[in-house]
């Protein structure tokens, strides 16, 4: 790599993290976001194997988007997508039957998560190989950070500890809802709260600079 | 597992709701579940899609596990629903050009809808047979359109409301689906 | 396509063909070339990852049967697998089969240091709050009762549903919850039932949680489950469990 590509590789990789966030932009990848994240733990695994997953996917359709005619493109994602989903999900098991038992059945329903058809779709069936893998780690990482964003908080409320290790004394009264169902709806909700504040702030800062650079 | 038809059927509608409990089959919920117009029709199609995908699901299962291969299980399930969605959507431009064009994109993205395939994977995993399938199928498919057409009418009240643009979007559907799920942890026990 | 006007002169096509026409139909040929390229690279890697983590999975999977087994049956040094068919027999299960025949009911004969039998261990489930509740029971032949449980997994609400594993008045129901068969060894004398905090008056019945009634519930039915599905096939074949 050339040094001329290097900041276009780190634009990549960092499109998916911050300007695409799946999570928190796109609003994809709903449902392993919002289950999964009782705790840090879960959430970092999930994060990961979604990484690991798009990362390989996005690589082989890549690598096969000259040979695959359009009209059979999303039955060869889909498999593609599969195979990657049911080799993670016996590398976790081999790994901690714990964690397999705690991420459940949405291992396997990475298989179905918009993120990763999307970006093979936009993205993977029309770049080489190599751009198309570091936008996927991109996307990864992005994804793994919004999960993990919920899963801490949702953890150290909900059970007032964070990666197993206790935070507050042994009087802390845990905040149970936050890791039931509906606190996983409610901190997104927060989250997503948050950063449109963030928007808003920024919006507002940038217009006296507008306004004064008009009357230069 | 001896649970009877009725407690599955009631507890896949309302204790353990499809979308509200197992957070299954959000990406539609967030994002049809603006007008009720659209709200009803897309949960009967899922209704329907998931119905079939179970019934396949129940019988690739035992032709896998006959032949002792399981790891095939993920691969052919969606593909058997990636079929199904196809069919459906077949059938109904033939039959329904209508509400084939109402529906528009959301029809094929019922093939990403995580509920279909977790339909496939929850009735695996717990061994239902037949008739445990299809009622759980069928309990699950009528969860998921009680829970779109519920936010559907609230959405649809909240646009005359005053809400606060901060909050207006997504940020304001997850606090609703929140209030929903919590509501709907009262059925907890339901049908024993 | 292109308007051609229709007469006689020969007219040289003003606008090239739309571009929506000019892609044309894949062959079919390259279809099923890709669809089998994709099925080949898709299977081998699939298979590949279920052979390469073949011996870990089997190996974790025995690792927590065993520390289940042994949790519930304290004096066990070493276990053998059975299954209870539904003929009314039992056989040992060999270490190569990992399927389990349907109708058959699995459950563990745990032997302590010295050989004899130390006890049963059998797994149930049954439907809690969010998901399946599996437990893990010992039974001992002598006393015809439920020595212990563990649980094997659960989703249930933590600090409320999880109380079961810690909850001392509740686990004290399993020290000797009985599961006596009938004469005819049909059936259950009594069927194993959580009933509400502080009213229990019967060996076998499981006093719930307060506040935690539908995890105790789903406790107590998969013991009474399991057991009706394993003990009258298991009882009167007790000798053959003996080591050989």
């Amino acid at each position: 790599m050339t040094i001329a590509n290097t900041p276009q590789t780190w634009d990549e990789f960092m499109e998916g993290v911050w300007k695409q966030n799946p999570t928190f932009v796109m609003i994809l990848g709903m449902c392993p976001t919002l289950a999964v994240t009782v705790s840090a733990v879960n959430a970092i695994s999930m994060g990961i194997s979604t990484a690991l997953v798009l990362i390989a996917s996005c690589g082989l359709v890549s690598m096969m988007r000259n040979v695959t005619p359009k009209e059979v493109r999303i039955a060869v994602y889909i498999v593609i997508i599969a195979t990657f989903v049911t080799a993670v999900d016996y590398a976790i098991q081999a790994i901690s039957l714990a964690l397999y038992d705690a991420l459940g059945a949405f291992i396997q329903l990475i298989v179905v998560n918009c993120i990763i058809l999307g970006r093979a779709e936009a993205h993977a069936a029309k770049n080489p190989p190599m751009p198309a893998m570091i936008n996927a780690a991109g996307m990864g990482a992005g994804f793994t950070i919004g999960l993990l964003s919920l899963g801490v908080v949702r953890e150290i409320l909900g059970a007032g500890t964070l990666f197993g290790i206790g935070l507050f004394g042994a009087g802390f009264q845990p905040w149970v809802i936050m890791v039931l169902p509906p606190g996983g709806f409610f901190v997104l909700g927060a989250w997503l709260l948050f950063f449109a504040w963030l928007e808003r702030r920024k919006l507002r800062k940038a217009i006296p600079l507008a306004e004064a650079a008009q009357h230069v | 597992m001896s649970e009877s038809a009725f407690q599955i059927f009631v507890n896949a509608l309302l204790a353990n709701n499809f979308v509200l409990a197992m957070f299954l089959g959000l990406c539609p919920f967030l994002g049809v579940s603006g007008k009720l117009d659209t709200a009803f029709p897309m949960g009967v199609a899922t209704t329907f899609v998931m119905l079939v995908a179970s019934l396949c699901a129940y019988g690739l299962n035992l032709l896998l596990s006959a032949f002792h291969l399981e790891f095939l299980r993920l691969i052919s399930y969606i593909v058997i629903i990636a079929s199904s969605v196809q069919l459906v959507e077949m059938v109904l431009k033939k039959y329904s050009p209508a509400l084939f064009r109402a529906l528009g994109i959301y029809l094929p993205l019922i093939t990403t809808n995580c509920a279909v395939l977790g339909v496939a994977l929850f009735q695996t995993a717990r061994e239902y047979d037949f008739v445990q399938s299809m009622v759980f199928s069928f309990g699950g498919g009528a969860g998921f359109t009680l829970a779109l057409v519920l936010m559907a009418s609230v959405r649809e009240r909240l646009t005359l409301s005053n809400v606060p643009d901060l909050a207006q979007g997504t940020a304001l559907s997850l606090m609703l689906a929140g209030i929903l799920s919590l509501s709907f942890m009262g059925f907890a026990g339901l049908g024993g | 396509m292109s308007d051609q006007p229709s007469s006689d002169k020969k007219v040289i096509p003003i606008a090239v063909a739309a571009p929506d026409a000019a892609v044309p139909e894949s062959p079919t040929g390259a279809m099923i070339r890709t669809l089998g390229l994709v099925s080949a690279i898709c299977g081998l890697i699939i298979v590949g990852a279920y052979q390469g983590t073949y011996d870990a999975v089997a190996a974790n999977k025995r690792i927590a049967t065993e520390r289940a087994v042994f949790k519930v049956i304290p004096a066990a040094k070493s276990i053998a697998e059975f299954v209870a068919q539904p003929g009314g027999g039992i056989a040992k299960v060999g270490a190569g089969d990992s399927a389990v025949p349907p109708g058959t009911v699995k459950f563990f004969a745990a032997y302590d240091e010295s050989g004899k039998l130390a006890g049963i261990a059998a797994e149930g489930g049954a439907k809690g709050y969010a998901d399946t509740v599996r437990i893990m029971f010992g039974y001992q032949p002598d006393c015809q009762c439920v020595v212990g449980i563990g649980v094997v997994s659960m989703r249930e609400t933590p600090g409320i549903g999880d109380k079961i594993i810690t909850d001392k008045d509740f686990l004290a129901n399993f020290t000797a919850l009985d599961l006596k068969l009938k004469d005819d060894l049909s059936t259950l004398a009594h069927e194993v039932k959580a009933v509400k905090h502080g009213s229990k008056t019967s060996a076998w019945q499981v006093d719930a949680i307060s506040g935690a009634t539908i995890t105790s519930r789903a406790v107590g039915k998969a013991i009474n489950d399991a057991a009706q599905a394993l003990l009258p096939r298991l009882v009167p074949n007790l000798d053959k469990l003996k080591p050989s």
